[in-house]
C-alpha cells in the first residue's frame, strides 16, 4: 500500500492575460493534515484554491489530486469538496433546501435526510434548519457552506476564508468540525487572513507572495523563519519589570514601551527566547509575579510579515504604539 | 494521517441532467417574482375576460375583443392577442432573460460548477427549466383565460375572421391549437432570453434582450415592409394565428411563421450554448461585454434575419406588402357573406346562403391617385349581393383600416339599415348589427387575384 498525499502540485503556473497569479507552485498536502494558505492579497491563494477544486486548470505544471492527475477542468476526483470566495448559496432556499439539492446533484442519497441532519448539526445549524438562507448573517452562511461540503465525506476539504464573519459559537463549531474531518484522516486545505484561526488549527503553512510559494512547512519552522520576536509581559512590578528587562543580556526593551505610559502597565521586550527565559529566572529572582508572557504577534503573522514584504514586526508594534 | 490512495481514481461523474433539472426548477420556482407571475397568469385573464364580458363596452380594438359578450370563446382570444403583443415576451424575458444572470448576481457559478461538473449539463438543465416555466405561464394564461369566457358567457359559437361560425367544438381545438403556435414564438424569444442572460450575465440588459427585441419588431410592424421581411421576422407567428380562423385557413403564414420562430429558437439557443461554454467561470465580475455580444448574438441573429429574407423572397409568391386590391376585395365579400347570412338568421328573416348572395366587393384605396395596394386607413370598398328571387343588387359601403400584417376592421358606412349600427335580439341577448363592424385577416402570402 503506498500513501499519496492528498494534493501534489508541481512547478504549478496559472495566469491570467498578463497577470501571473501562480509562478512555479508547488505544494504537498498529506490526508489528515490541515494545511495553511497565506499571503496578501493578490497571491494567489484563491486561484491556487480553484485549481484544487477542478474549477480552472494551470498553464503548466503538474498536479495530482488524491493521486489522480488533473489535467482538465472540472476532473477533480470524487471526494473534494469545499469553496471559493464565498459558500455558494441560494437565498431563495431554505438552509436545508440547499444541502438537500446539493446531495441530489452529487447523488448522494437525497431521500437520505440523516445525512443533511447530521451536517446542519455539526455546524450549529439545526435550529434554522428550515430558515431561508436570504435572512443568514455572514458567519451562518459560512457555516452552511462548511455544511454542504461536509455533506460529500470528502478526503480533501478545500475552504476559502471559512472563519469570514463567524461569532465565537460559530467559530467553534467550524474548528472542531475541521479538527474531527483531519482526525478521520480528510486533508483540508484552508486560506485565512486571521492568523490566530490558522495558528490554531494548522499542522503546516504555506506563504504565497505574488504568486509565489515563501515559505511552505510546519509551523514550527515559522519561529526560525520570523526572527526575533516582540514579547509582552506582564507583572506584578512593571517598573522592576522594566529594570530587569533592560539589565537581561540578548533583551531590549522596545522604545516608547515605558509602562508608566501603557495603562495595562505591560512591558514589551525583543530577543531571542533563551535571553527571555533568562529574563523570567530574574522576575522570580526578584520577587516579581508574571502574570502573563506572549508574543505581540504570533510567529506565524511575524513570518508573514517578514517574508511577504508587506511589514516588520517592530513596525508592526509601532503601529500599535499611541504615539 | 491514516487515509491512503492505491490507484488513480476516475474521475468524479458529472449530476445526472435530471437532476440538474429538478433542482434548476426549485430554484426557479422559489423566487416570489416566479411565483407571482404563476399566479397572475391562472388568475387575471379569467378575472379579466369573465369582467369585460359582462361589459357592454368591449375592446373591439382587439381581435375577437367585438364578440367577447356573444360567447366564451373570443375572451382567450383577446388574451392571445394581447399576450402576444407584450405579456409572452416580457414573461420569457423573466423567466429565461434571468435564468443564467442570476448565478452571476448570487456568485454561485463556481459552487454550481463543483455540484454539477459539466457546464453542458448546467446548460441543459437551465434551459429546460426556464421552458418548463415559461410553458407553466403560457398555460395558465390560455386555461385561465378559456375557463373566465366560458364560466362568464358560455360555450357558443364563434364568428371567425372571415364571418363563418365555428361551433363550439371547432372554436375549443382552433383556440387551443391558437394557443399552441404561438408556442413557437414564445420559444424563440425564450432563446433569446438565454442568448442575453448568458451574453450579459448580471448587466440587467440580458434581462430586456427579449423585451426589447419585441418591442423593436412590433416598430417594425408598423412600418410598410415587404411582406418577405415581415415573415422573416421572428414574432409573425405571434399574428400568424389569426389565419387558422379563417375557412379555408391562412396556413402559408402560419407555418412559414412557425418555421421562422423555430430556426430562431435553435440558431439562439445554439449561440448560447456556445458562449456559455467558451466562458471562463473563475471572472466573478463577468458582466459580459458590448463587443463580445455584438460578434456572438447581434450580429449571426441579424444574418439570420437576411438570409431568411432571401429564402423567403424567392421560394414563396410575397412579394410587395401581400396587401392588394383583389385580396382584399375577396376576403371582403366572404366575410360580408357569412355575417350577412348570421345577420339574417339574428333578424329572423328567411334563411340565405352564401352561395345564393353572391356577394363581391369592389375596394380603392385613397382615390385615383394613389395605387390599391399596402396598408392603409384609406381603403373603401362597395360590397354587392344579390337576393334570392330580387332582380336588385344590394349595396353596402365600408371604410377599411387595413394594418400591415394584413388585420382590417372594415366600419359600416351606410346604408344604415343594412350596415349602420343597431342593436339586434339575439338568443343570448341584444347584440350590435354584426355588419356594422367587423374584423378580417388577408393571407398576405396569398397569391394575388388582382381585380378591376
Amino acid at each position: 500500500m503506498e500513501e499519496a498525499p492528498a494534493v501534489r502540485a508541481r512547478g504549478i503556473t496559472k495566469s491570467f492575460g498578463d497577470v501571473v497569479a501562480l509562478d512555479g507552485v508547488d505544494l504537498d498536502v498529506t490526508s489528515g493534515q490541515v494545511h495553511g494558505l497565506v499571503g496578501p492579497n493578490g497571491a494567489g491563494k484563491t486561484t491556487l484554491l480553484g485549481l484544487l477544486l477542478g474549477l480552472a486548470v494551470a498553464d503548466s505544471g503538474r498536479l495530482e489530486i488524491l493521486g489522480t492527475p488533473v489535467g482538465r477542468t472540472l476532473a477533480v476526483p470524487d471526494g473534494v469538496a469545499g469553496f471559493v470566495d464565498g459558500p455558494g448559496l441560494y437565498p431563495s432556499l431554505t438552509a436545508r433546501q440547499n444541502l438537500s439539492a446539493l446531495a441530489a446533484l452529487r447523488r448522494y442519497d437525497a431521500g437520505r435526510t440523516s445525512g443533511v441532519d447530521e451536517a446542519l448539526e455539526q455546524v450549529g445549524l439545526t435550529d434554522v434548519a428550515d430558515d431561508r438562507v436570504r435572512g443568514f448573517s455572514l458567519g451562518m452562511r459560512q457555516r452552511l457552506g462548511l455544511a454542504a461540503a461536509l455533506l460529500t465525506t470528502p478526503r480533501l476539504l478545500v475552504l476559502d476564508e471559512p472563519a469570514n464573519g463567524l461569532d465565537p459559537a460559530g467559530k467553534h463549531h467550524v474548528h472542531r468540525v475541521i479538527t474531527e474531518l483531519a482526525a478521520n484522516g480528510t486533508a483540508v486545505v484552508l486560506s485565512s487572513h486571521r492568523m490566530d484561526d490558522l495558528a490554531a488549527l494548522c499542522s503546516d503553512v504555506t506563504i504565497l507572495a505574488t504568486g509565489r510559494v515563501v515559505f511552505s512547512g510546519p509551523l514550527s519552522k515559522l519561529a526560525a523563519e520570523s526572527g526575533e520576536l516582540d514579547y509582552r509581559l506582564l507583572t506584578s512590578d512593571p517598573a522592576a519589570a522594566h529594570r530587569l528587562a533592560a539589565e537581561t543580556p540578548g533583551l531590549r526593551v522596545v522604545p516608547g514601551r515605558d509602562p508608566g505610559q501603557r495603562t495595562d502597565a505591560a512591558v514589551v521586550v525583543r530577543g531571542p527566547v533563551e535571553a527571555l527565559d533568562d529574563l523570567v529566572v530574574r522576575l522570580v529572582g526578584a520577587g516579581v509575579a508574571l502574570r502573563e508572557l506572549g508574543p505581540v504577534v504570533t510567529p506565524l503573522e511575524a513570518a508573514f510579515l517578514a517574508l511577504t514584504g508587506t511589514g516588520t514586526v517592530s513596525a508592526r508594534n509601532d503601529q500599535e504604539d499611541p504615539r | 494521517m491514516t487515509a491512503t490512495v492505491t490507484e488513480p481514481r476516475a474521475d468524479a461523474r458529472p449530476a445526472p441532467v435530471l437532476h440538474g433539472y429538478r433542482f434548476e426548477l426549485v430554484k426557479l420556482l422559489s423566487q416570489w417574482r416566479i411565483r407571482l407571475l404563476l399566479l397572475a397568469c391562472w388568475i387575471a385573464p379569467a378575472a379579466f375576460v369573465a369582467a369585460v364580458s359582462l361589459q357592454s363596452s368591449l375592446p373591439a380594438d382587439t381581435v375577437f375583443g367585438r364578440w367577447m359578450n356573444a360567447t366564451g370563446w373570443a375572451g382567450s382570444l383577446v388574451v392571445l392577442d394581447f399576450s402576444c403583443s407584450w405579456a409572452l415576451p416580457l414573461l420569457t424575458a423573466l423567466v429565461a432573460g434571468d435564468v443564467f444572470a442570476v448565478e452571476d448576481r448570487l456568485g454561485t457559478w463556481r459552487h454550481l460548477l463543483v455540484a454539477v461538473r459539466s457546464p453542458r449539463r448546467i446548460f441543459v438543465a437551465k434551459t429546460l427549466a426556464s421552458l418548463t416555466v415559461i410553458l407553466l405561464l403560457v398555460a395558465g394564461l390560455a386555461a385561465s383565460g378559456i375557463a373566465g369566457g366560458l364560466a362568464a358567457v358560455g360555450d357558443r359559437p364563434l364568428a371567425g375572421l372571415d364571418g363563418h361560425l365555428l361551433g363550439p367544438a371547432d372554436a375549443a381545438g382552433t383556440v387551443l391549437l391558437a394557443w399552441a403556435c404561438v408556442l413557437a414564438p414564445t420559444l424563440a424569444f425564450a432563446a433569446v432570453g438565454l442568448l442575453g442572460s448568458v451574453a450579459l450575465g448580471r448587466s440587467p440588459m440580458g434581462l430586456l434582450m427579449p423585451a426589447l427585441l419585441a418591442f423593436a419588431l412590433q416598430l417594425a410592424q408598423l412600418l410598410p415592409l415587404p411582406v418577405a421581411v415581415q415573415l422573416a421576422m421572428p414574432s409573425h407567428a405571434f399574428l400568424a394565428w389569426r389565419g387558422l380562423f379563417t375557412s379555408p385557413a391562412q396556413s402559408g403564414p402560419l407555418l412559414l411563421g412557425l418555421a421562422v420562430s423555430l430556426v430562431w429558437a435553435v440558431v439562439a439557443t445554439a449561440l448560447a450554448y456556445r458562449l456559455f461554454l467558451r466562458r471562463d467561470f473563475t471572472d466573478l465580475t463577468y458582466d459580459g461585454s458590448g463587443r463580445q455580444v455584438l460578434v456572438t448574438a447581434v450580429l449571426p441573429l441579424a444574418a439570420l434575419v437576411a438570409v431568411t429574407i432571401g429564402v423567403i423572397g424567392t421560394a414563396t409568391p410575397a412579394t410587395g406588402s401581400g396587401i392588394d386590391k383583389g385580396k382584399l376585395q375577396d376576403s371582403l365579400a366572404t366575410a360580408y357573406a357569412h355575417l350577412y347570412r348570421l345577420q339574417t338568421q339574428e333578424l329572423h328573416r328567411p334563411e340565405v346562403t352564401e352561395a345564393q348572395l353572391q356577394a363581391t366587393a369592389s375596394c380603392d384605396k385613397g382615390g385615383s391617385l394613389v395605387e390599391d395596394e399596402g396598408a392603409g386607413n384609406d381603403w373603401r370598398c362597395v360590397v354587392s349581393w344579390r337576393l334570392p328571387g330580387a332582380t336588385a343588387v344590394g349595396n353596402a359601403i365600408y371604410q377599411l383600416d387595413v394594418t400591415a400584417d394584413g388585420r382590417y376592421v372594415a366600419d359600416g358606412d351606410g346604408p344604415k339599415e343594412v350596415n349602420g349600427y343597431f342593436q339586434v335580439r339575439t338568443p343570448n341577448g341584444d347584440a350590435p348589427n354584426p355588419l356594422w363592424q367587423f374584423d378580417g385577416n388577408v393571407d398576405l402570402l396569398a397569391a394575388s387575384t388582382q381585380k378591376d
